[in-house]
């Protein structure tokens, strides 16, 4: 992915520079408007995410054996293959936007699932900005969610206070496991790419160990699943009947605190400097070691957050599948939102409702949940590779600058 | 041109979308070709597992695949790609009036216990759990709902101590997938077997893997190259029998005696008969500790159908045949008689209650 046509630009400036698309701005017009630019940002991720929905069609056509047999019998009937086909896809495609997006309570399922996610990928994304890539928000969720359950079955104070108490500890149990790679990073140069997917496995096994002690599991019971959170240390569910509680709104104002850190202040603006070129952050007088180090903590306790809002929220216990993959999916939905947190919550809420939308298209077609792991594979894929989108729909190279920039920054450091 | 295409494919994409959301109503009931008519509906949740776990979720299954074809039940299987999705697959089968929802795993009992609390009316019939309330510290059951357990620990005492007859090395072991109670049941069982033998004999028969209360762990039911290792340094300890408790990852341990070509090395498989799961290797098979989930899935799916489904707990035993050891097969004729005789003896005095199984 080597931009060959846009002399002089480094790849992670284009990337920084959110929402700047070099080349645009060269035409004699002056300045494109901002709509368009916000609708050609989304170019990309769109056709991707189409992409990803037609080749998932043809999975399940191909897993679904009386579509099979119509096609088997194609010579005899040819419309009954191609409707049949239709109508599979068809089905599970409705089935799944109907459990995504069709009714209050999958709105209520999509908003729950995507809180983590818009959590943990704006712990990816704000340490993109650095160009630091974080891999390690899975371990870093699984120690916000060891702090954050800790707190919140053991310290039983009445009213509102246990909640923010355990959030905090959430964000303090992250942002000590990012700080961890962070310190290293800076002081010995160790890559954070190691040092965050090795503190992953410790994270786990750290879980797994507590999960048998007598602090963390109640009397009487030996299988791995903590006491029950206090209830008022639950988060809200403020839907009656329905699962979703305020950790959404815990993460919008994420969003926006992090779009102003970036946008807006002068930690941001070092962070960006950091990632575009630490010898010039250095001679303009900024300490880039300790922004590193400050960068994958604050990272961390995003993620840390993150694992507590699922805790404290959706499950109520703490178990040693609790986070689940969700760490890794936070890394395609900060890419698919192309670290931009607005992106981040939009791709966010296109995963939870994914993941929303599966249990519903498998509960009524019986199609695996996992087709919807593929797609979602599918789409960082194309996103991932904007190379492969543009060939497909013979797009001008200039559009899809910003993805292809920021694919190729990773791992420079 | 390209912006034109651009709209088009994101018209197609929305309208498509849209359109399959309008429809869902309407259109849903033929999408399901499975339907077969007026027999129960039949409803099981995997953990994430997934039902082709080679493992637990699968036996259940078994379970429910011969009532199909035997009691003419319609059968249907939701799996839980995440712990999120328990309570929404339990959900979705209630809304789908299945009459037997059958959740699998311990990590299911939360979100069962809620279900079941809701709906009074919905029969369920959870797998490897028993309801405790570790708050009051008292067992608590329900009427809708039957607790699916098993004394595995009767049948692995059994195959412990035709392992101490059988070793030549003096030394067997064994390994878990995690240290959970469902598979220290095992250990712990077979632990008591091979301490009965050195009492009975006065030989010292070492157990390698488990003490009574911590052992070798591969830390999950997947990796089967851990399985591998572990076994590998199992067998470089001297155990020449060995018991991997850990789901699929026990290929590993086939795959470790595959490649040590040594004849005297031997396995006991669990959960299934190993000389029916993994026929290629049954000549490593000592035994087999089988935990008959499907037995106990189908029996009360077959109390649904007739009629005399009720809740509460259900231990499968060696006296109910929820639990048995498996032939010796090829292994018959390296086990001395008169440890056969002994086990046959230790059977009977388990089922009528003059023998524990918990190791001292």
């Amino acid at each position: 992915m080597i931009d060959e046509d846009s002399p002089g630009m480094n790849p992670g400036l284009a990337e920084a520079a959110s929402g700047e698309f070099p080349g645009e701005t060269e035409n004699g017009n002056g300045r494109t408007p901002r709509w368009r630019k916000f609708l050609r940002s989304l170019k990309v991720p769109a056709l991707a995410i189409f992409s990803a929905l037609f080749l998932g069609g043809i999975l399940i056509i191909l897993t679904d054996t009386d579509v099979l047999w119509a096609w088997a019998r194609f010579f005899n009937d040819p419309m009954r293959a191609l409707t049949r086909s239709w109508e599979a896809v068809w089905d599970a495609y409705s089935a799944l936007f109907a459990g995504a997006f069709g009714s209050l309570s999958a709105w209520s399922e999509t908003l729950l699932r995507a809180t983590p996610l818009i959590l943990a990928g704006l712990a990816v994304a704000f340490a993109f900005k650095a160009s630091l890539f974080n891999i390690g928000a899975n371990g870093q969720m699984i120690l916000g969610a060891i702090f954050s359950a800790y707190v919140g079955f053991t310290f039983d104070v009445t009213g509102w206070i246990l909640v923010p108490l355990a959030l905090a500890g959430g964000v303090l149990g992250g942002f000590l496991w990012g700080g961890i790679a962070g310190v290293l990073k800076a002081t010995t140069g160790a890559h954070e790419v190691i040092t965050t997917i090795m503190l992953n496995f410790i994270a786990a096994f750290l879980l797994a160990y507590f999960l048998t002690t007598d602090t963390f599991l109640p009397s009487g019971s030996a299988n791995p699943i903590s006491k029950n959170m206090l209830e008022q240390a639950r988060l809200h569910r403020f839907i009656g009947g329905e699962r979703v509680d305020i950790g959404i709104f815990v993460a919008i104002a994420a969003v926006v605190l992090v779009w102003w850190v970036l946008e807006k202040s002068t930690l941001g603006f070092q962070v960006k400097a950091v990632g575009l070129s630490p010898d010039a952050a250095k001679y303009s007088g900024m300490k880039v070691a300790l922004i590193i180090a400050l960068t994958l903590a604050a990272a961390g306790g995003l993620a840390g957050l993150a694992g507590a809002t699922v805790v404290l929220g959706a499950t109520g216990v703490l178990t040693g599948g609790v986070i689940g993959n969700l760490g890794f999916d936070a890394i395609a939905v900060a890419l698919l939102g192309r670290s931009n947190p607005w992106g981040v919550l939009a791709a966010a809420i296109l995963f939870g409702g994914l993941n929303a939308g599966a249990v519903n298209m498998q509960a009524e077609t019986q199609i695996p949940v996992d087709i919807v792991i593929v797609i979602q594979a599918l789409i960082i894929l194309f996103v991932a590779a904007p190379g492969l989108v543009r060939a497909i729909y013979r797009i001008k190279k200039v559009d899809t600058e910003e993805a292809q920039s920021f694919t190729s920054s990773w791992g420079s450091s | 041109m390209s912006r034109r295409l651009f709209r088009a494919g994101v018209l197609f994409a929305a309208l498509g979308l849209l359109a399959g959301a309008c429809a869902s109503e309407d259109d849903s009931g033929d999408g399901d070709s499975s339907d077969s008519g007026d027999g129960e509906l039949i409803c099981q949740v995997t953990d994430t597992g997934g039902v082709d776990d080679r493992s637990f979720n699968q036996t259940a299954n078994n379970g429910l695949v011969r009532a199909e074809s035997e009691l003419g039940v319609e059968g249907r299987v939701l799996e839980s790609s995440s712990e999120a999705d328990f309570e929404p697959n339990i959900k979705a089968f209630v809304d789908a009036g299945c009459d037997l929802i059958i959740p699998v795993g311990f990590l299911l009992d939360a979100a069962t216990q809620s279900s079941a609390q809701e709906n009074p009316d919905q029969d369920y019939a959870i797998v490897d759990v028993d309801f405790f309330d570790s708050d009051a510290e008292e067992d608590i059951s329900y009427d809708n709902v039957k607790e699916l357990t098993f004394g595995t620990d009767e049948a692995a005492f059994l195959a412990g101590y035709a392992a101490a007859g059988a070793t030549q090395t003096g030394k067997v072991g064994t390994y878990g997938g995690i240290n959970i109670p469902t598979v220290t049941i095992f250990m712990d069982g077979f632990l008591a077997g091979v301490q009965k033998y050195n009492e009975d004999t006065g030989e010292n028969v070492e157990l390698a893997g488990w003490d009574g209360s911590d052992g070798l762990f591969t830390g999950d039911f997947d990796d089967q190259d851990k399985g591998k290792q572990t076994t590998k340094s199992l067998i470089d300890e001297g155990a020449d029998i060995i018991m991997p408790v850990a789901g699929p990852v026990g290929l590993g341990s086939v795959a470790a005696l595959d490649e040590s070509g040594d004849d005297n090395l031997g396995l006991v498989w669990v959960d299934v008969d190993g000389c029916v799961s993994v026929p290629d290797a049954c000549k490593y098979f000592l035994t087999s500790v089988e935990k008959k989930m499907d037995n106990a899935v189908y029996d009360t799916i077959k109390n649904v159908v007739d009629g005399s489904f009720s809740g509460g707990l259900y231990t499968g035993t060696l006296d109910n045949d929820g639990v048995a050891i498996a032939d010796f097969q090829e292994w018959d004729s390296k086990v001395p008689d008169d440890v056969k005789d002994k086990i046959d003896e230790y059977k009977s005095a388990i089922i009528d209650g003059s023998q524990s199984v918990e190791p001292t």
